[in-house]
C-alpha cells in the first residue's frame, strides 16, 4: 500500500502531478466558468440590496481560501518540522502569495459591495480588521522567505513564524471582537441550514466555491513544481561549475 | 543566568548601550502628537492613552534588535549557545534584561509624560497599570521577532513588519484598559486578558525564540 508520504519524494510528487495537473487546472476553470456566470447572469437580484448582492460569488470563496490557505501553510510548516520533508516547506512557500492574493482580492471586493451597501469603503469591524491583520501576517511571511538566502534556515525560520503566527493571528482575531462592534453580516455559509443564503444564490455559490478551491489546489502544485525544479536547476549548476 | 542578566544590563547602561534612546524616542513622539493633532486640551486628554501606548509599543520595537545583534556580531551568541545554559534560559534572561532597560524606564516615565496629553487624574492608575502588566509580553514577542531576523544583514524593517502584527493583541486589550480606566469604566475583564497574554507569552515564546536561534546558529 502506498502512503501520503510517497509524495514527499520529489521525483515522485513531480511524476504524480504531471498527472493531476491538467484534470485540476481544467476542472477549476470548468467550475469558476460554471458557477460566476451562473450566478452573474441566472439569478435574481436581492429585493434589498439588487445586483450587488452578485459579489458574494467572489467575496466569499476567496475569503473561505484565504484562511484555508493559511490553515494549509499551517499544517504544511508542522509536517516540515516533524517529518522535515522538503515539498512540504516548498508547498508552504508556494501557497503563501496564493493566500496573500485571496485576502486582497476578499477586501478589495467588500470594499467595492460596502461603499452602495454600507455607504463605507472601509470601517473598523471585527472581521475587515483581522482580515487586515491576516494580510500583514501574510506579507511578513512572505518577507523573511525571501530575505534568507539558504533554504534548509528559511523553511525553519518560516515553519516557525507561521506557528507562533497562527496563535497570534487566532488571539488577534477574538481580541479585534472584543475590541470594536460588527458591521458585517453573520456567516453566509455553514452546515446548520437554517443559517444559509437562500437557495437560489446557493448553488452558484458552492459551484464557485469549488472553482476557488480547484483553482488554489492548481495553483499550489504548479508552484511547488516550479520551485521543485528551481531548486534542482540551482543544484545542477552548482554542480557543473565545481567540477 | 543572574551572570549573564547583570552583564546584559551592564552593556545596555554603559555609553552606546541605547538605555535612555527609548525613551526620548518616546517623549519626541509624545511630544509630536500635539503638533499633528492640534493643541486643544479635551481631544488630546481623550486620545492620550492610545498615543502613550502606541508610543511605548514603538519605543520598545526601536531597541529589540539589540537584543542579539551585538551578540551576534562578536561571537558570543556563539559562546553562550556552547555554554551549559539551556538556549531558552538565555532567551528569556534577555528578554529580561530587555524589559528591564525599556520596559520599566517607559512604565516609570508615563507619568510625567501624560501631563503632556492633558490626561486626567482618574486616567493614571489604570494607564499605567496596563503598561506595567503589557510592556513583558512586548519585551518577549520582541524577543522572538529579533532571534527570527539576527542572521539577516539590515534586517530592522523586516522585524518591524514581523513583529508588529505580534503585537496586535496586546496592544488592543492595553489600550482598552487605559481607555476603560479614563472614562470610570471597571477595567477588569480586559486587565485580566491582557495578563493572560503576557503569562502565555512569558510561559510559550521562549521556546520558539530558542529553537529559531539554534536554527540562526548553525
Amino acid at each position: 500500500m502506498t502512503s501520503l508520504w510517497t509524495y514527499a519524494n520529489p521525483k515522485k510528487f513531480v511524476e504524480t502531478t504531471d498527472k493531476v495537473l491538467p484534470f485540476v487546472s481544467v476542472l477549476a476553470i470548468v467550475c469558476l466558468v460554471t458557477g460566476l456566470v451562473w450566478g452573474f447572469f441566472f439569478t435574481p437580484d436581492d429585493y434589498r440590496q439588487g445586483s450587488t448582492v452578485k459579489i458574494i460569488y467572489i467575496h466569499v470563496p476567496s475569503a473561505l481560501m484565504a484562511i484555508n490557505a493559511w490553515l494549509m501553510m499551517l499544517v504544511a510548516s508542522l509536517i516540515w518540522i516533524v517529518r522535515r520533508h522538503h515539498v512540504s516547506a516548498l508547498a508552504a512557500r508556494a501557497a503563501a502569495p496564493v493566500g496573500l492574493v485571496m485576502t486582497l482580492i476578499a477586501l478589495a471586493t467588500g470594499a467595492i459591495w460596502g461603499q452602495p451597501m454600507w455607504g463605507t469603503y472601509w470601517a473598523w469591524d471585527p472581521r475587515l480588521t483581522s482580515f487586515l491583520i491576516l494580510t500583514l501576517f501574510y506579507f511578513g511571511y512572505i518577507a523573511l522567505w525571501s530575505a534568507i538566502e539558504n533554504d534548509d534556515t528559511a523553511a525553519d525560520l518560516t515553519s516557525i513564524l507561521c506557528l507562533v503566527g497562527s496563535v497570534f493571528a487566532l488571539l488577534s482575531r477574538y481580541a479585534v471582537n472584543f475590541w470594536n462592534q460588527g458591521l458585517h453580516q453573520g456567516a453566509s455559509l455553514s452546515l446548520d441550514k437554517e443559517e444559509n443564503v437562500a437557495d437560489v444564490f446557493y448553488h452558484p455559490l458552492l459551484v464557485s466555491i469549488a472553482g476557488f478551491v480547484l483553482l488554489f489546489l492548481a495553483l499550489v502544485l504548479l508552484r511547488t513544481r516550479t520551485e521543485i525544479r528551481a531548486r534542482r536547476v540551482r543544484v545542477l549548476s552548482t554542480r557543473q561549475r565545481m567540477e | 543566568m543572574i551572570a549573564l542578566l547583570l552583564r546584559d544590563l551592564r552593556l545596555a547602561i554603559r555609553a552606546g548601550g541605547g538605555f535612555g534612546l527609548g525613551l526620548a524616542f518616546f517623549l519626541i513622539v509624545v511630544v509630536l502628537v500635539p503638533f499633528a493633532v492640534g493643541p486643544e486640551a479635551g481631544l488630546l486628554s481623550s486620545i492620550a492613552p492610545g498615543i502613550l501606548w502606541l508610543g511605548a509599543l514603538l519605543a520598545c520595537l526601536l531597541s529589540l534588535d539589540r537584543i542579539f545583534a551585538l551578540d551576534w556580531e562578536d561571537g558570543s551568541l556563539d559562546l553562550l549557545a556552547v555554554s551549559p545554559l539551556p538556549m531558552e534560559a538565555v532567551v528569556s534572561v534577555k528578554a529580561l534584561a530587555h524589559w528591564l532597560t525599556t520596559g520599566v524606564p517607559l512604565v516609570l516615565a508615563t507619568p510625567l509624560i501624560a501631563v503632556l496629553l492633558n490626561l486626567p487624574g482618574e486616567g493614571f492608575r489604570s494607564l499605567i497599570l496596563s503598561l506595567a502588566l503589557g510592556t513583558p509580553a512586548l519585551s518577549v514577542i520582541g524577543t522572538f521577532g529579533a532571534a527570527l531576523t539576527v542572521g539577516i544583514k539590515r534586517g530592522g524593517l523586516l522585524l518591524s513588519l514581523l513583529v508588529l502584527p505580534l503585537y496586535v493583541p496586546t496592544l488592543i486589550f492595553g489600550a482598552e484598559v487605559a481607555r476603560r480606566g479614563l472614562s470610570g469604566q471597571d477595567t477588569s475583564t480586559p486587565l485580566l486578558l491582557l495578563a493572560g497574554i503576557t503569562c502565555g507569552a512569558i510561559a510559550l515564546l521562549p521556546f520558539a525564540s530558542a529553537a529559531v536561534l539554534r536554527v540562526n546558529l548553525r
